[in-house]
């Protein structure tokens, strides 16, 4: 803590912080507990106590502690589908956008001429597009085309909404590249393919993983475009929990949805956890060149 | 890098936007101008034991057929621009005309679908983007005064909200929020009111969803201006000190100021992405008293009886397609004179 800051200001910050940490993590706590315990106690109508000591799970179940939300939605429900539709749909985007953006984001960054420019600003206002309005454009010609509802279609989809982003990111970290590095490996007779090939490859990766991270984050986010693209079998978990929104609310299975959501969120615990440092400095390079 | 080397290495980035983003606002300015096919109707004389009695039934094979033959409907021109469910010209004149202040004229106005969701979405476009920014920069001030060792764990709590599925994230603060979750019953307490429901009253739900909102979106203002305060040049600072500037005047006159780009760069993201607020509407099943233009489309392609309202939902994105653009013009060519110098 600062020395010569007042015990006041030191005071008011720390308690400041306390506050934001508690609004930016209890909810997730609150309801990583309360899946493990029934309905009655998760939205505990009667005394919020029963929420943290579980006493309706215990008269229920006999156990202070129940998977029966879990057991549900991934057995009965069928969650496990969706989970390895999101695991091959992530990996999928995660891949070619990575490959499209690097080449892509190389040439932007080492082109020199004025047009780069005007493609990056293009990528901007193509970023600004809302991801449902594109949808809606997507739709009828799917449906014509005999598309519409494949995972391979919402793959491609996906990894083309990413793009802009990506070329703005990698863009900006190939800039940070010396230019030297692939212009002697060229002046040495290598052509512009091989000394991205044998140069900017080995070096590139630091800037490669932060954007996989953020394409990681869109492709495994996303609702507006999964949610309409694709047929029931081949929804992947976000979807999947607003059908379930839907039809558990009805059968008193709220519990189902609430297990699925607390496993949707486990994936993302553990990239924060293990990615934070790259996390952090992806969104600062966008932020000094963007 | 010679043009053709350039293209070589874009082609396939370039192709996928241009597939992908820049051919569906054209597919969506074609479809806006179309309007579905009406349905088939036959009217059949049924005659039975009491009379002949005429019977109108749609002809599903006849109708089908139509649609199959011209999928994108019949030429309406700006007819579904126009309609109550969009624009709606006729209805506000409807409504000028017949109201007796500019109070009742505006509340009519507010209930047509297409002004709800709009002004929904404008504010909470403009509530939650500057509080964000205040937001993030208040935990980026703190944040920045910790010792090291907590920084890490602080930063990765911090980032949570921001990481978390939008839809997943509603869900969750719904379920607390909800009358029956902890905060909702906690509020039930405190204003003495058993009946007390954010989901039935409007403006409840106004502030739920942006308190979401500013929950959700700070963490990544956070994020920015924390990195931003590392690189505030020491010296400047110290001056400020020498010359006698108090710490709030410090951070007013060379903090701020220094860090005004980022403040640039998060709104420019932040009216993005709040403009398309969409998830939220739908965790925290909140489109009775809130709807946006994003919902909106959805919702045309979640009608009832299964049929999909591709003009009206292409209507609908070319309109939030304009106001995005209007919103955004100002800071892109801001951003765009400022950079100029930039680039070769």
């Amino acid at each position: 803590m600062n020395k010569a800051s007042p015990n006041w200001l030191n005071f008011l910050s720390i308690s400041f912080l306390a506050l934001w940490l508690l609004l930016a993590s209890v909810p997730f706590l609150w309801t990583f507990w309360g899946s493990f315990k029934v309905q009655a106690d998760f939205f505990s109508k009667q005394d919020w106590q029963y929420a943290i000591f579980g006493i309706r799970t215990i008269v229920e179940t006999g156990a202070n502690f129940t998977s029966d939300g879990y057991n549900g939605a991934w057995i009965q429900e069928g969650f496990w589908k969706a989970a390895l539709n999101t695991a091959f749909v992530t990996l999928s985007v995660v891949t070619i956008s990575l490959t499209l953006g690097t080449l892509g984001g190389y040439a932007l960054a080492r082109s020199g001429f004025r047009y780069a420019f005007w493609i990056l600003i293009a990528a901007l206002i193509f970023r600004a597009m809302p991801h449902i309005t594109l949808v809606s454009g997507y739709l009828l010609p799917f449906f014509e085309l005999g598309l519409w509802g494949h995972l391979s279609t919402t793959i491609i989809v996906l990894v083309a909404i990413n793009q802009p982003f990506t070329l703005w990111m990698l863009h900006s970290f190939f800039l940070s590249i010396p230019r030297d590095l692939d212009e002697s490996a060229m002046v040495d007779g290598c052509t512009r393919f091989e000394a991205f090939k044998h140069v900017i490859i080995p070096v590139m990766w630091p800037g490669v993983i932060t954007t996989g991270l953020f394409s990681f984050l869109l492709a495994y986010n996303d609702f507006a475009i999964t949610a309409l693209l694709l047929t029931e079998e081949n929804q992947t978990m976000v979807p999947k929990i607003a059908s379930f929104l839907g039809s558990t609310q009805e059968q008193g299975n709220v519990m189902f949805a609430v297990a699925a959501v607390v496993s949707a969120t486990a994936p993302l615990f553990v990239l924060v956890m293990f990615f934070q440092r790259q996390i952090v400095s992806g969104l600062t390079a966008g932020a000094i060149k963007g | 890098m010679p043009h053709h080397t350039f293209v070589k290495f874009i082609w396939p980035s370039a192709l996928a936007m241009l597939v992908f983003i820049a051919l569906p606002i054209i597919s969506i300015t074609i479809q806006s101008f179309y309007i579905e096919h009406e349905q088939v109707l036959v009217t059949a004389e049924n005659c039975g034991p009491f009379g002949c009695k005429k019977v109108t039934t749609v002809d599903v094979e006849a109708t089908r057929a139509l649609s199959e033959q011209k999928p994108l409907g019949k030429f309406n021109g700006f007819g579904t621009y126009t309609n109550r469910n969009h624009l709606a010209f006729s209805q506000i004149g409807e409504a000028w005309n017949a109201a007796p202040n500019l109070g009742y004229f505006i509340s009519e106005v507010l209930n047509l679908p297409f002004y709800k969701a709009l002004s929904f979405t404008l504010t909470y476009t403009f509530v939650v983007t500057p509080c964000v920014i205040i937001l993030g920069f208040c935990i980026a001030l703190c944040v920045n005064r910790l010792p090291s060792i907590f920084k890490g764990p602080t930063i990765f709590l911090s980032l949570l909200p921001m990481i978390i599925t939008p839809l997943i994230g509603s869900l969750v603060l719904f379920w607390m929020i909800d009358a029956e979750g902890i905060i909702g019953s906690f509020l039930k307490i405190i204003f003495d009111d058993p009946n007390l429901s954010l989901k039935a009253s409007p403006s409840l739900t106004w502030i739920m969803l942006i308190v979401y909102g500013i929950w959700h979106h700070a963490p990544f203002a956070f994020v920015v201006f924390y990195a931003g305060l590392q690189t505030v040049p020491k010296d400047t600072l110290e001056s400020a000190m020498i010359d006698g500037a108090s710490r709030w005047e410090q951070t007013r006159y060379v903090v701020v100021p220094y860090l005004m780009p980022l403040v640039v760069f998060v709104s420019l993201i932040q009216l993005m992405d709040n403009f398309r607020v969409f998830e939220p509407i739908v965790g925290f099943n909140a489109q009775a008293s809130a709807t946006s233009l994003s919902w909106l489309i959805y919702n045309d392609f979640r009608s009832g009886d299964g049929a999909m309202l591709f003009g009206s939902a292409a209507a609908t994105s070319i309109l939030t397609i304009i106001g995005i653009s209007i919103l955004l013009t100002p800071i892109i060519v801001r951003t765009w004179q400022s950079s100029k110098p930039a680039v070769r």
